[in-house]
């Protein structure tokens, strides 16, 4: 390869290498804030967890729909995709796990129904020719409550209202910076209440199923923004070590190219020097 | 003197951490007031200004929304939706959702799901401008 070819090539890596080194701080940064967000909702579902399984625990007549298993004849679907690639494994995972999954369980699309939040998954279903009930693409990186609400309570109320009889979750749960989990969840109906032997039993007022009734859909919404929260986290986490990596081959290709570039240099310049003593070898 | 812990909570953090005389809250059955040594109690709550009545006589107003409120003898939390303190309100952002929310309402007669979520919306906006005033 000629000098000023390798010379083009190390200018661009290293260009590529600034975009990917600043996206990756990007990344640790938008990570640093995700982490903050997932804990600060931490007390809320703590605490709604506790009242929810100190409620189902103390009663054994208070009978709601989201806490009864029925007949499953369609099976809902909340994927969490995020809305750019470039993060490594992160999409890719959850949607090829996803898709095996509904095709060894379902015979016909009319037995299940997608919800998907993420730009990414939408394509996937799409060029699939497999229907979207219901999405929403730009999420924010630090998702508030009232951006999911809308999406989170139409889930819900499908569940409610028949349209599926069962809500799996799928999302990309944070483990660490370099580990995240792909995760499973069965949303609804709510059977894995973790009943808590908390010694007060309250009075309910007016009365439990009322309770019930507004207590069960804020609860599972909540479980949805929290499996978002955690969802975005994981995102930046694999974007960070996609980015990361992405670095370090620069930085190998680089070192490579500079080696090559300067052994080709000093052989010009050895070529010109043999050139020379040769040319003054012929005058003498 | 006998005080009571309280704290309001919602998906984006704890809003509100304290000490209280007093705690009054509107439930969808009524006004609750509530004191220290309270049985426990779980209630709904409507979209409305809960009143902390604080150890030097001073009363804090917080702006909640869809929640509701978990009693026990030495603690009160409140779960909301979302939830404000008064003094953190921004009553020009809460006066253009409610114009927003009127004239949404205004245009939509129908009983539909639009008019419903509108009628919130303007719930929400009016008690937050009322709670701010309150500051």
């Amino acid at each position: 390869m000629a000098l000023r070819d390798i010379k083009a090539r190390i200018d661009s890596t290293k260009k590529t290498k600034q975009i990917t080194k600043a996206m990756e701080m990007v990344s640790a940064a938008k990570l640093n804030r995700a982490e903050q967000n997932a804990r600060s909702f931490g007390p809320y579902v703590d605490k709604i967890q506790e009242v929810v399984g100190s409620i189902a625990s103390g009663s054994s007549n208070a009978k709601h729909s989201m806490l009864l298993t029925r007949p499953v004849k369609k099976t809902g679907y909340f994927i969490v995709t995020a809305d750019r690639g470039l993060a490594g494994a992160y999409n890719s995972n959850i949607l090829r796990h996803v898709y095996r999954t509904i095709l060894e369980r379902h015979k016909s699309p009319d037995e299940y129904a997608l919800i998907v939040i993420g730009k990414v998954g939408v394509n996937f279903f799409k060029s699939r020719k497999m229907s979207v009930m219901d999405s929403i693409t730009g999420v924010a990186d630090q998702p508030s409550f009232a951006e999911i609400k809308a999406i989170a309570s139409k889930a819900v109320g499908l569940y409610a209202d028949g349209t599926f009889d069962e809500l799996y979750m799928y999302y990309n749960h944070y483990v660490s910076a370099i580990q995240s989990d792909l995760t499973e969840k069965k949303l609804l109906p709510l059977t894995d209440i973790a009943t808590t032997k908390s010694s007060s039993s309250y009075e309910y007022e007016p009365s439990e199923d009322e309770i019930l009734e507004v207590l069960l859909p804020q609860y599972a919404e909540s479980l949805i923004y929290g499996a978002l929260l955690d969802a975005k986290a994981a995102e930046h986490a694999s974007r960070m070590t996609a980015m990361r990596n992405a670095t370090d081959n620069a930085n190998e290709l680089i070192g490579q190219l500079t080696l090559s570039y300067n052994r080709e240099r000093q052989a010009a310049i050895t070529q010109e020097i043999t050139e020379i003593v040769g040319g003054v070898a012929a005058l003498e | 003197m006998k005080t009571i812990q309280v704290s309001v909570v919602t998906p984006d953090g704890p809003v509100f951490e304290g000490n209280a005389k007093m705690v009054s809250a509107k439930a969808k059955s009524g006004e609750l007031g509530i004191l220290p040594g309270h049985i426990p109690l779980v209630a709904p709550l409507t979209i409305s200004a809960v009143r902390v009545h604080d150890v030097d006589g001073k009363t804090q107003y917080v702006a909640v929304s869809g929640g509701f409120i978990e009693v026990r003898p030495e603690k009160v939390t409140i779960l909301a939706e979302s939830a404000e303190v008064a003094g953190d309100i921004e009553v020009d952002r809460a006066r253009a959702s409610k114009e927003r929310a009127e004239k949404r309402l205004a245009d939509n007669k129908q009983d539909n799901v639009d008019s419903v979520r509108a009628e919130f919306a303007l719930k929400r906006a009016i008690n937050r401008i009322d709670v701010a005033a309150k500051r």
